[in-house]
């Protein structure tokens, strides 16, 4: 009895002095090894009485686990102090520059483009795509533009062939015309694109990117329209409240036909959409000419809507201050990062348009 | 199409001041572009102060003074005024300007070895005074700060200009701009009394239209004015002219220049003495010519309508008179022509001979054919007021008449399209003031078109007057619902904005090139491919459709390289094309990267990229799209543009034969065919279009989670193989042994030189081996090994190394 509580409190002390692990395993195999002292206390359990027995092993137990515990928070505490003494050496300057990463971009066109699929879908468009060669029919005769029509003088068109019949599409309406040939109404398609005409300057590039849009069902009328392209231009610009101007214009391919322009001022050099008193011309728009609609083999009768078409380049320069049209295509490293967007940027209703 | 407010309130009688009726052209679709006063020659005489003047250094009269005329700098001006002082605010003239007293046109010039820029006037050279003695003095106080403005204030009439859209060939003359302001409720259209004339004797010139096929005119009539006295228009024509721009040439031409832009209406006078015999209108020959009134002489193609006579040809009927019969101020008989010729024939001979005039652009979209004695009465009044002279009966011949239009118009058609409800006496009074002849029998309008509107054919152009007239305001704005019946995007669009993104996200900028491209560089990309050749290319190094993305990514990739970037990820999302027909064209993602990675980096080592960067990109962008790494196949046969042994063919599957992606290191002579110049150049593309997918959604075919907690072991074996054999199929024939037990195999190392024979390698790998019913035993595992390494050694004849 005596001894265990010597072997205790003897090594409760022993313990409370060492600092490295070498020694406390020492101890515990003193203590607890084939013949450690506390092994051979258990070992003289055998020889005494049960009656004796009993008292002395629970106390034998008791003071094992105590000696126990006792060492694995001795180890414990020893290696906390172990790391902590090597922690002190472990110091870097964090800010020296990480690992290398570079940043991709999206281009502000393909941004936009996804901003505008974004904008329509909410409201029900699906969108569709036609090829960047055409033929003249396709791009002129069934957009009710036959040949010697003076709004072909309108498009400087890039041909292929000497006889005029293929082509780079100079819009994106012949997207309707294979649109309507293929299926049957209603339609209600956004396509955006590539376009090409011959033109080049500031403002001009002879390749740009428009976007139709086409909505053919039973009474649709010009009121859809304007309450159509008054949403557009709201959710685009980010905006609550837009000036909104339709005027009556000319294409061959829609009547009545109207050009848009919306309102705006100028604040230090950039233009702030909204409710400015100065008007910019953004769009062409109008219900869909029973010429065309009689080319895709639909009955004038029983269909009508509405169609327009959107300058995408253009749309991008207003919102996000870009000067030159034809920067966008010029490739300078230093332009596509500074007006690229982040991949991640991904437009959607939900998410948000823009950051 | 220009005019004044002034000459437009001949025919509209309103009360709308100049702004109220911009915004009503505007509204009714009229579209003004601009609304100023034509330019004068004063506008260049500007407000100045003389900031310092010093003696001339060879002249002992002259100063040279600094000059501040409002821009960014000074300028120098010689000047010889005792009265040049400093801080004097005075008017100078830039280079260019004339002087009004001696109509000198000033340029720059060297004054006694100084050089001068332009002059300060006196009071005498602007015509002000007589004031001679040095130049103009201006008060300081009241001209201070208007330094750099117009001395001169601009007291020209404002000119409306107006943009008109093809089809409003009405709207080429003030007349028939009044006439839609009236019917848009603007004002009233001034009735012009009915001109009295007292016609001497019959015209007898003979006019004949031939009969023929193609035949360009359809009515010709004329009339002579006989024993006229040609001169200078008297001040009124002149200032209507001038006002827009117009230049006064004499009284005749201007008389029919006026009738054209007022009525639109356009004429022809011709010296009736230079007519041989008679007037014949027909179809030219091959090979004939004639010099026009713009100096130019035409040779003309076969089937143009000419106006000739019996020694040839006078004139292209409706686009442009000759120089043989031409009017003069010594002109004493005049022929007046006023006829009908058609669009499409005007616009035929117009085109093929790049000819464009005011009576083409007016022929061309349609002149009201029942215009033709009034223009002729009109003018012929006019020039004998003016001119003297009598004139002859009139004489018209007519090939084909004129056939009223007519249209049957149900007024609940324009509620239909415009959602707008209007009142049938509204539409009437609308219809009625633009000249429709209207009559109403129960719910539809019967219609007869005027004759100077061409463009009115059917319903829908009813709908469109009556719109634009009542107002595009008035329409209502009906909000969208929003409803979808189909999905956005379809597989193939999502595809093209996944894979975008996904490279993107990798580090490249995306970019956006022409498609069209500099057939030199294209032809490094093109292959076996058609070359498709642009007709008329914007410029000679843009004249073909790109068969590559490669052909423009890799001609911007030399700029920004010359802009002293160095290391450079880009791609574009396009089309490449493959023949000429709509349709041959696909849809290609093709990625570049130059330089080095980790180029001046503390931490990582530099190193010049290579394929297996652009191997990386690309692969971990096809898994992000959902294809399997496992079962997609690496060839190496690709494009001669690539390095032949640093670059490899993608397939979706080891069946397939179309290849849907090629990576690899840049063909070495491209670098220098293209000279550029950077440490290492890799690319990447992807062929969108020929990548399949299942029929089936995510939802459908996400297969069951299924994991094992027995214990993994790893196991390293080092084959030696042929050089050659590709370590894919290794892979392959490693986890062919036990498709369940294996679960991933990964190549750690790869050596070849000392020790291997010349055409072999040495291959290390380390398979993963796992169970998913039982812990493996050391017998398991060994018996694996052993199939492992039979397998590999029986099928590839490789050696475990030793």
């Amino acid at each position: 009895m005596s001894d265990i509580i010597k072997i205790k409190e003897e090594y409760l002390n022993k313990l409370s002095e060492v600092s490295d692990l070498k020694q406390i395993n020492q101890i515990k195999s003193e203590l607890f090894g084939k013949s450690g002292k506390i092994s051979n206390e258990f070992k003289k359990i055998g020889s005494l009485n049960s009656e004796e027995r009993k008292g002395i092993s629970s106390q034998l137990n008791a003071t094992k686990s105590e000696l126990q515990n006792f060492i694995e928070k001795k180890i414990k505490d020893i290696e906390i102090n172990e790391i902590n003494s090597k922690l002190k050496n472990e110091k870097v300057d964090v800010t020296l520059p990480e690992r290398s990463f570079s940043r991709g971009k999206i281009h502000p066109v393909s941004q936009v483009i996804d901003e505008i699929s974004s904008i329509f879908s909410e409201i029900g468009f699906s969108v569709e795509e036609g090829p960047d060669v055409e033929n003249e029919y396709n791009n002129f005769t069934a957009l009710n533009t036959p040949e010697n029509h003076p709004a072909r003088d309108m498009h400087d068109t890039f041909y292929l062939d000497k006889n005029k019949e293929i082509l780079l599409r100079t819009h994106t309406s012949p997207v309707q015309v294979r649109t309507m040939l293929q299926g049957k109404p209603p339609f209600k398609i956004i396509a955006p694109g590539r376009t090409y005409r011959s033109d080049s300057d500031q403002t001009h590039a002879p390749m740009f990117h428009q976007v139709e849009g086409l909505h053919i069902d039973k009474n649709i009328n010009m009121s859809h329209l304007k309450g159509c392209l008054n949403y557009f231009i709201k959710e685009f610009f980010e905006v609550d409240k837009i000036r909104m101007r339709f005027r009556p214009s000319h294409f061959p391919f829609t009547e009545p036909s109207a050009e848009v322009d919306i309102g705006y001022e100028l604040k230090d050099g950039k233009i702030i959409i909204g409710e400015g008193d100065k008007w910019l011309e953004i769009l062409g728009c109008g219900m869909v000419h029973p010429n065309v609609l009689r080319n895709v083999k639909v009955d004038p009768s029983k269909f009508q809507g509405y169609a327009f078409g959107i300058g995408i380049d253009r749309l991008a320069m207003l919102k996000y201050g870009i000067n030159d049209l034809r920067a966008f295509f010029e490739t300078d490293y230093r332009w596509l990062s500074h007006f690229g967007f982040d991949p991640l940027d991904v437009p959607s209703s939900y998410r948000g348009l823009s950051r | 199409m220009k005019f004044t407010i002034g000459w437009l309130k001949d025919h509209l009688e309103t009360k709308l001041n100049d702004s109220k009726i911009i915004d009503r052209l505007t509204n009714i679709g009229l579209e003004v572009e601009s609304f100023n006063s034509q330019p004068s020659e004063l506008d260049q005489f500007l407000i100045a102060k003389i900031v310092s003047s010093e003696k001339h250094p060879n002249a002992d009269r002259l100063k040279v003074c600094e000059v501040d005329i409002g821009k960014n700098e000074n300028v120098k001006v010689v000047c010889g005024a005792p009265n040049a002082k400093e801080n004097l605010i005075t008017i100078y003239a830039p280079p260019g300007a004339v002087i009004p007293k001696n109509q000198m046109k000033l340029s720059v010039s060297k004054i006694r070895g100084v050089t001068s820029y332009g002059m300060l006037c006196s009071e005498a050279e602007l015509k002000l005074s007589n004031e001679s003695n040095g130049i103009t003095e201006l008060s300081t106080n009241k001209y201070k700060s208007k330094i750099g403005k117009n001395y001169f204030s601009n007291k020209a009439a404002k000119v409306v200009d107006l943009s008109i859209t093809p089809n409003r060939a009405d709207c080429l003359g003030v007349k028939g701009i009044a006439r839609d302001l009236a019917a848009a409720g603007s004002g009233k259209l001034r009735k012009k009394n009915l001109v009295r004339i007292k016609f001497y004797g019959s015209q007898n010139l003979r006019v004949k239209i031939t009969k023929e096929k193609n035949q360009g005119c359809s009515i010709f009539g004329s009339l002579l004015i006989k024993d006229v006295k040609n001169q200078e228009s008297p001040k009124w024509l002149k200032d209507k002219l001038l006002a827009i721009g117009q230049k006064p040439i004499s009284a005749i031409v201007d008389i029919t220049n006026y009738v054209m832009l007022d009525l639109n209406r356009p004429l022809h006078a011709y010296d009736a003495d230079k007519i041989d015999t008679e007037i014949i209108v027909r179809n030219s020959k091959k090979g004939e010519s004639f010099e026009a009134l713009d100096n130019k002489k035409y040779v003309l193609d076969e089937n143009m309508c000419v106006i000739t006579d019996k020694s040839g040809i006078l004139g292209l009927g409706g686009i442009i008179g000759g120089t043989r019969s031409a009017t003069e101020f010594k002109t004493k008989n005049i022929l007046l022509e006023s006829a009908y010729f058609y669009p499409k024939s005007i616009r035929t001979t117009s085109r093929s001979l790049g000819i464009d005039t005011d009576a083409k652009h007016r022929f061309e979209r349609g002149i009201d054919p029942n215009s033709i004695e009034e223009g002729l009465f009109v003018a012929a009044e006019l020039i004998q007021k003016i001119c003297g002279g009598t004139i002859s009966k009139k004489n018209i011949e007519t090939v084909e008449r004129f056939k009223q239009h007519k249209i049957s118009f149900p007024i609940t058609k324009f509620q239909s399209i415009t959602g707008l409800k209007a009142s049938e006496k509204v539409v009437t009074k609308i219809l009625d003031s633009l000249g429709f002849k209207v009559k109403k029998k129960k719910n539809i309008l019967d219609l007869i078109v005027p004759s100077w509107r061409p463009d009115i054919e059917q319903e829908i152009d009813i709908v469109e007057e009556i719109a634009r007239l009542i107002g595009y305001d008035k329409i209502a704005t009906e909000l969208p619902k929003k409803v979808r019946i189909k999905p956005t995007l379809n597989k193939q669009q999502r595809l093209f904005h996944f894979l975008q993104r996904s490279v993107a996200s990798k580090g490249y900028l995306e970019t956006v090139t022409w498609s069209f491209t500099d057939s030199k560089i294209n032809n490094l990309f093109k292959e076996e491919k058609k070359e498709i050749e642009i007709v008329n290319p914007i410029s000679s190094d843009l004249n073909v459709l790109r068969s590559s993305i490669f052909s423009n990514l890799i001609f911007y990739l030399k700029k920004n390289l010359e802009r002293d970037f160095k290391d450079i990820s880009m791609f574009e999302i396009g089309p490449i094309f493959t023949g000429s027909k709509p349709g041959e064209q696909e849809i290609v993602l093709g990625a570049l990267k130059c330089g080095l990675a980790s180029r001046l980096n503390w931490i990582e080592k530099e190193r010049k990229l290579d394929v297996f960067d652009a191997k990386r990109d690309l692969i971990q962008t096809l898994c992000e799209i959902g294809l399997d790494q496992n079962i997609i196949k690496v060839d190496n046969k690709t494009p001669n543009y690539y390095h032949p042994g640093k670059s490899g063919v993608i397939y979706q599957d080891s069946l397939n034969k179309v290849p849907i992606a090629f990576f690899g290191e840049i063909h070495p002579n491209i670098l220098q065919k293209a000279e550029l110049k950077t440490d290492a150049l890799v690319i990447f593309e992807i062929f969108l279009d020929r990548i399949k997918f299942q029929k089936e959604k995510l939802k459908d075919i996400k297969s069951k989670f299924q994991y094992s907690d027995f214990q993994k072991s790893e196991r390293d074996f080092a084959f030696v193989i042929d050089k050659n054999f590709k370590v894919q199929e290794l892979i392959k024939i490693i986890s062919e042994v036990d498709k369940d037990l294996i679960k991933d195999i990964r190549v750690f190392d790869l050596y070849e030189g000392e020790n291997i024979d010349k055409d072999k390698k040495s291959v290390a790998l380390n398979v993963t081996i796992q169970s998913s019913q039982k812990s493996l035993t050391d017998d398991d595992l060994n018996k694996l090994n052993k199939l492992i390494i039979s397998n590999v050694e029986n099928k590839t004849g490789a050696k475990l190394r030793s």
